[in-house]
């Protein structure tokens, strides 16, 4: 052999949708991978996005030429009014720029590589930098793929209370290195669906700008979460106004539903215009050596929903249409296992919020759904609220209920 | 003045003067101590032709296909793909890490051809990648993990500049063989032979699988298989780029010939695919990565290991280009139009040259330019120096990059007689 490569084990959530795929029960639930589904428990292409695909293509104007490595500069810049506001201070003041990446996934690493390479002093793999306990898988890889050496978790999640440990958050805020980066998820807590509460963030600001911790701003279901945009971002635009240099990757992957165009966006709030330029520049290079140039499909999608009012409203209409069918199958799944008499409190599946619900299942519990009831969810007791319908709901919860019961 | 560079200095220094580095006050940045990147040679070379306003300015630059006319060419197979695919009303799940496999599979079979006994063994894995660039990168990393030999990559002395950062930043040292020979303008093939026989057994060396980027010179065949010979001699890995097949000569499998010939030859080697130039999918970002293997068994193990190092990057590459791609290798019809279509602007290319040439001759050029005609692919090394360069782009508003390195596509019938005129007038 040239290579002694050895077989790396699977990604976890992938890996469940493959096992799902392959299982030929016919009852069987999906609630694993995080992408919406309708009541039908099809894929949904949001109808604003079909309609701007036809605009695309009858557009004889259009070609496939390169874009800047940047990315498409109407993107870039309606992509960040987006999270911070049309008229964000910040914006106004020439101090917000922004670098269209791929996904989510490819503006965190974006800020992961020039963070690594820039910030508390050069090339400093030595920063801590905290991601919530728990997170999503991939924010360990894409930071330490980039040169941290030392990834921690942050207190987040308390299993006992099933809910926000904040005293433990703050505690570790308190506690943590100076100019240690802390990864805030901007709403719809991946994977545990809580969010602190405004009075709450606003502590949790305080320490940051006290300690002078560097905020990077996780933001993947914008609008999604709520329905509504504005309270979505709220987090994200009180840490603009309390005046932090901050990075927000945003993803339009499940607002958009534009999972596999790969449309993300690097927004960038600077000291200044001057700052910013050089950052800009410096993740310029980052990104040649990346992938040159993001591709052009969805970022062009996005760009004219945005930038027309009629399609805007629409889309808004189409995010709305998916936050709601979640918050019912929140209600409607509480409601079942209250109904059922399972043991335990479930107020906690309405209290979350997202695409994602913490549902306390231990592992044995987990396996047992898996493995008896053919329900796929990931190993921490998460479910996607996407992979319920009104059709399985009730078998959904009369499992969870079995599972609650039998195994301890 | 060496204490001014610990950054615990700077940290105090900073209370005083917040340009000297990490943030102190509110009012200073966490970026103060962020420099201006340099500007990108190549594309500086598009902005400041934007700027200029003679009407008779030439972008010679960037590597980008253009008609006749100068505009940017969308092929009618691309058209026709993305019709097709418009009516399918497919959804936008997520692909898989590795791409979508209907792509993976054509591209490899576009590369080896499709009887190529390592596919039909399944001894390569195919990921689809961000361009030619993701799949460099995805390359650089893998072997930054993996190779057991010497961390050392032979790059041909000159190459596509970005090769350099991105083994760089992989890890990896950068080492280089002669390949361009300017005196001639032509190939070093026995300063190239040298080198490459001097390399430490088990480096990485990394060839053009053809239009050489920025040379246009190409290895003839029978050269071709004594850089094998003796590449295999050295026990060296070999990594083609392979950016421009079907663009070169206008027939894909000529253009592939190196890359199958290496394969016989005994080599497992691994490869970049680009689909930029050959389809004129520039933005969609469509590529390949390649390794050959030993076996299946060693073939998937490369592959898991692939996709732990795509998913940290972007978790997952884009659909729309490889699905334009996919159709158009896996539909008879336009795959036949594709084939029509790449043939097309290559031949364009290889007039614009034989017209440069002739302009030169005719404006009574005594210069020998025979290796405009020689070189192959988009590019062109004129063998112009920098103050001829210069003059060219003050005097003419043609613009180029400082190497000389011209991209033929920027050339048309109507621009070609005012390039030989300016050529000419910098080099009489």
């Amino acid at each position: 052999n040239i290579f002694k490569v050895p077989q790396a084990a699977p990604v976890a959530v992938f890996k469940l949708t493959q096992d799902f795929n392959n299982d030929q029960f016919p009852n069987k639930v999906n609630l694993g991978v995080g992408a919406y589904r309708t009541d039908e428990g099809q894929p949904w292409v949001l109808p604003v996005v079909k309609k701007v695909e036809k605009i695309i293509v009858h557009d004889d104007r259009l070609n496939h030429e390169y874009l800047p490595i940047l990315g498409l500069p109407e993107f870039r810049s309606s992509a960040s009014k987006i999270v911070l506001g049309d008229n964000s201070p910040a914006i106004l003041e020439n101090r917000v720029g922004a670098v269209q990446c791929l996904g989510g996934t490819g503006a965190l690493k974006i800020g992961a590589e020039f963070l690594r390479r820039f910030y508390n002093g050069s090339n400093n793999t030595k920063t801590p930098i905290y991601v919530s306990a728990p997170t999503w898988e991939n924010h360990n890889a894409v930071f330490s793929s980039a040169g941290f050496e030392d990834v921690r978790p942050y207190r987040y999640w308390d299993a006992e209370k099933r809910g926000l440990d904040l005293a433990g958050f703050l505690g570790d805020l308190e506690s943590c290195p100076e100019h240690s980066v802390f990864v805030l998820h901007a709403c719809a807590h991946n994977p545990t669906g809580t969010d602190p509460t405004q009075e709450q963030w606003k502590q949790i600001a305080e320490v940051m700008m006290r300690r002078k911790l560097f905020a990077f701003f996780d933001s993947a279901y914008q609008g999604f979460a709520s329905g509504s945009l504005e309270k979505d971002a709220w987090a994200v635009r009180y840490f603009v106004s309390s005046g932090f240099e901050m990075f927000c990757a945003q993803s339009f992957s499940k607002n958009f539903g534009l999972y596999n165009e790969r449309v993300g966006n690097l927004t960038v709030v600077a000291r200044d215009a001057d700052n910013l330029k050089r950052v800009l520049s410096q993740m310029e290079k980052v990104v040649r050596i990346t992938w040159s140039n993001p591709p052009s499909q969805g970022a062009r999608i996005v760009t004219i929903t945005l930038t027309s009012p009629e399609l805007f409203s629409e889309w808004q209409e189409n995010v709305k249409t998916m936050a709601n069918r979640v918050l019912l199958m929140r209600s409607q799944l509480k409601a079942k296992l209250q109904a059922l008499g399972t043991p335990g409190t479930w107020d906690h599946i309405t209290d979350q919020i997202g695409m994602f619900s913490f549902t306390g299942l231990n592992p044995k519990q987990v396996e047992y759904l898996v493995k008896e009831k053919h329900i796929y969810l990931m190993a921490s007791g998460r479910i996607n609220m996407c992979g319920l319908t009104t059709k399985n709901i009730d078998y959904v919860a009369e499992s969870i209920h079995e599972a609650v019961t039998k195994v301890q | 003045m060496a204490l001014l560079k610990s950054s615990k200095v700077i940290y105090c220094l900073g209370n005083i003067s917040p340009s000297l580095g990490v943030l102190s006050t509110r009012n200073s940045s966490w970026w103060g101590g962020v420099q201006m990147g340099p500007p990108d040679p190549i594309l500086g070379v598009t902005e400041a032709f934007k700027k200029d306003t003679n009407p008779k300015k030439m972008n010679l630059g960037v590597g980008a296909y253009r008609d006749d006319q100068g505009k940017p060419f969308v092929l009618s197979c691309v058209r026709k793909a993305e019709a097709i695919i418009a009516a399918k009303q497919l959804d936008k799940e997520y692909l898989p890490i590795g791409g979508l496999a209907e792509f993976s599979k054509a591209c490899a079979q576009l590369a080896l051809g499709p009887e190529n006994e390592v596919l039909k063994s399944s001894r390569s894995v195919t990921v689809q990648t961000i361009s030619g660039t993701g799949s460099l990168r995805i390359g650089a990393n893998f072997l930054a993990r993996f190779h057991p030999g010497p961390h050392d990559v032979y790059l041909p002395k000159p190459s596509w500049g970005n090769h350099t950062p991105i083994f760089r930043d992989a890890g990896m040292q950068l080492k280089a063989y002669r390949y361009y020979e300017p005196s001639t303008c032509g190939f070093d093939f026995k300063g190239a032979l040298d080198d490459i026989s001097k390399i430490p057994e088990q480096s990485i060396i990394l060839l053009h699988a053809c239009a050489h980027n920025p040379t246009g010179v190409d290895p003839r065949p029978e050269q071709w298989k004594e850089i094998a010979d003796i590449v295999k001699k050295r026990n060296l890995l070999v990594f083609f780029d392979m950016a421009y097949q079907g663009f070169a000569s206008g027939d894909i499998d000529r253009d592939a010939w190196a890359v199958r010939h290496f394969i016989e030859n005994g080599h497992n080697i691994v490869l970049s695919q680009s689909f930029a130039k050959n389809m004129g999918l520039y933005g969609e970002r469509v590529g390949g990565f390649t390794v050959v293997c030993k076996d299946a068994e060693e073939a998937k193990r490369v592959e898991s290991q692939l996709k732990i190092l795509i998913r940290p990057i972007y978790s997952n590459p884009p659909v729309n280009g490889a699905r334009i791609a996919a159709t158009i290798l896996n539909t008879p019809e336009l795959r036949s139009l594709w084939l029509e279509e790449v043939h097309g602007m290559a031949n364009r290319i290889i007039k614009m040259r034989e017209q440069l040439v002739a302009g030169l001759k005719k404006n009574g050029s005594s210069h020998n330019w025979q290796h405009v005609i020689d070189q192959i692919g988009m590019f062109c090394f004129t063998g112009l120096k920098p103050e001829q360069v210069e003059r060219l782009t003050k005097e003419f508003s043609v613009y180029m990059t400082k190497d000389g390195r011209i991209s033929m596509a920027g050339v048309t019938s109507g621009n070609v007689g005012y390039l030989a005129d300016a050529i000419h007038a910098v080099t009489k």
